[in-house]
């Protein structure tokens, strides 16, 4: 087991397997949406899978909603590469859902419909509260989709060899046939059959990996420390600034709170209860698929070596395929690439139904047409916005081909930190929140974290190459996230009115008691 | 809260029930993160520390921050599902 510094590797040739495997998973997932397609009749089915999804089922949906190429790939990588910085990530990812559990998701379940504008919007005024959250919504949405159809495109070319492009167009063409004829139960079960897969693919690659050290995880640690020195098991030199690691922190916590596509999966299950369970199950999940990219970082920085990772993706993005060839062969390794490209479309269609429901439903319905549109036109529209958000992803791959956006996720997590999360604490649990408040914390914490982004130093030295950056911080949500919360706060104060506040005390009883507390 | 607008029937007992137990829930999430992230950047030293060779301090509690943040989770669920289910039924059954 010598580490090597260049490896032989099949990855970027054209792997039967993993042609087989993706295959299979577009048959399957394009019959699912056949299937969804005859039962999607109404808003209710296209936006809320006619709220029907069991706990379990919606637990396996939030994690395959939630569990991104970035963090299967990005972490087992960054783990490879620096050894414990990299789990600095594994932690942050998951410590976000005991938030969406304590103060979101069953206020959210209760007292909106379809999108979290629908929670904000319920006792104060419709037009400006939904514009406002449409903007976080769709900045949200954008950056995310950037990030993933550019890692998307990457992905296939590195282990499909088929070229950018074409690898965008595909993704593009099956998450909108996904969404547009099978709108969230295809995406549900897409999302159910992702979250199988990958759980099941990373659980078998740990299993291969701890094998070879009698299923301990120190032994495989002990060797890593072996030959690459105490130090991958301790801190290094990724946290340098506290404050920088603390403001990822913040927006990672909050962010997952915030996340539309997320907490749009809330209104799938039948009850408050059930949404309560399912982030339980969720939770479990997500951390039991973190803990094992402990395993599959640390293996493959053993068995497969930082360097030789680096030699193929200078990201170190290779190390969970890498490993998967050196275990178990080129059949293996299609098989994870296959769950690859699964998890990132089954992402990407989660993002893009969230999107069109803040276009159609929160847009188009209540502000364009004041709730006057018939549920015929309801669902054209929502279908006109999935077609019309999915086109533009795929654009906007194509756009940022080359570039570096692995930015845009931290990005798109502190805009949900910082303009989604606050007017939906605020909204659920402050009587005095008014409308211009709302509006003003949302707009403020969009803008806010769209230009300190632009003035850190990730845009102006990483991208840019300047040699210095305005704002010292890397993530901005330490910032933008208390100011939106001021804004919302102060502004509130100032412009207080009664019947704003007086609708407070029936959504208080709607928000714990349901559409059955209604008198 | 002005007692004028108290609902006769305990809603605003259960809501503040909630409300403490979300926020203390909450708190304990926040403390236990950004303990572990205040740890990495200011005592490196502690968290080399090795508990049995191969399993350093840092990697073992980076482990227990996953796992106890869903033993939190754990904790919500079934206090929900005892004191916040009974209390709504109560509600709505009027009683």
């Amino acid at each position: 087991m010598e580490p090597l510094t260049q490896v032989a590797t099949r990855i970027g040739e054209p792997n039967a397997v993993a042609m087989g495997f993706f295959f299979l998973f577009i048959v399957t997932t394009l019959g699912i949406t056949w299937w969804a397609a005859r039962r999607t009749r109404t808003t209710e089915h296209f936006y809320a899978a006619g709220r029907v999804i069991s706990p379990g089922q919606n637990g396996f949906a939030l994690a395959g909603d939630y569990m991104s190429a970035a963090s299967f790939l990005g972490i087992a990588g960054l783990v490879s590469t620096t050894g414990f910085d990299g789990l600095i990530y594994s932690t942050g990812w998951l410590v976000g859902w005991p938030v969406v559990l304590f103060l979101i998701a069953e206020p959210l379940r209760n007292l909106g419909r379809y999108t979290f504008a629908d929670v904000v919007a319920a006792r104060l005024r419709q037009a400006p509260v939904r514009i406002a959250a449409a903007v976080g919504t769709l900045a949200t949405v954008t950056l995310y989709l950037i990030a993933q159809m550019v890692g998307a495109g990457g992905l296939i070319k590195l282990m499909f060899g088929i070229p950018y492009e074409s690898a965008i167009v595909i993704v593009g063409a099956a998450m909108i046939a996904y969404v547009l004829f099978g709108g969230m139960i295809a995406t549900t079960w897409v999302q159910i059959v992702k979250a199988f897969l990958l759980l099941g693919g990373a659980a078998v690659l740990a299993t291969l990996v701890l094998l070879r050290f009698d299923m301990n995880p120190a032994a495989l640690f002990a060797a890593a420390a072996e030959r690459y020195g105490p130090g991958v098991l301790s801190p290094g030199r990724l946290v340098q600034k506290p404050l920088d690691a603390i403001s990822l922190g913040l927006a990672l916590m909050f962010g997952t709170a915030g996340l539309p596509h997320i907490l749009m999966r809330f209104y799938t299950v039948p009850d408050a209860r059930a949404a309560r369970t399912s982030v339980f199950y969720a939770t479990g999940l997500i951390g039991a698929f973190y803990l094992m990219t402990f395993i599959l970082g640390f293996g493959a920085m053993v068995f497969v070596g930082p360097d030789a990772i680096r030699g193929v993706e200078p990201g170190g993005n290779m190390a969970a395929p890498l490993l998967a060839e050196h275990l178990g062969g080129t059949a293996f390794l299609g098989f994870i690439a296959a769950v690859a490209f699964a998890t990132i479309l089954a992402v990407v269609a989660g993002l893009t139904l969230s999107g069109a429901a803040a276009l159609s439903h929160d847009l188009w319905v209540h502000v364009v047409r004041k709730d006057l549109a018939s549920p015929t036109e309801q669902l054209r529209v929502a279908r006109i916005a999935t077609v019309g958000l999915g086109i533009v992803g795929v654009l906007l791959g194509i756009t940022f081909k080359g570039q570096n956006v692995a930015f845009m996720v931290g990005l798109a997590f502190a805009i949900a930190a910082s303009a989604n999360f606050p007017a939906l604490v605020l909204s659920i649990f402050w009587r005095g929140y008014t409308t211009a408040g709302a509006v003003s914390s949302m707009l403020l914490g969009t803008i806010t974290t769209l230009l300190l982004i632009y003035l850190s130093p990730t845009v102006q030295i990483d991208i840019l190459k300047h040699e210095a950056a305005w704002f010292p911080l890397k993530n901005p949500a330490l910032v933008t996230m208390p100011l939106s919360f001021a804004a919302g706060i102060v502004v509130s104060l100032c412009t207080a009115r009664h019947e704003e506040s007086a609708g407070f005390a029936s959504q208080q009883r709607r928000m714990h008691l349901g559409a059955a507390g209604e008198p | 809260m002005p007692k004028a607008e108290d609902a006769p029937d305990g809603l605003h007992a259960l809501a503040a029930a909630q409300r403490r137990v979300a926020a203390t829930l909450t708190a304990a999430m926040i403390a236990l993160y950004f303990g572990f992230i205040l740890l990495i950047a200011y005592n490196k030293e502690l968290l080399a520390r090795l508990v049995v060779p191969g399993l350093s301090l840092g990697i073992l509690l980076g482990a227990l921050v996953i796992v106890c943040s869903w033993l939190l989770t754990w904790v919500y669920v079934r206090w929900a599902n005892t004191h916040y289910d009974a209390g709504r039924d109560r509600i709505r059954q009027g009683g």
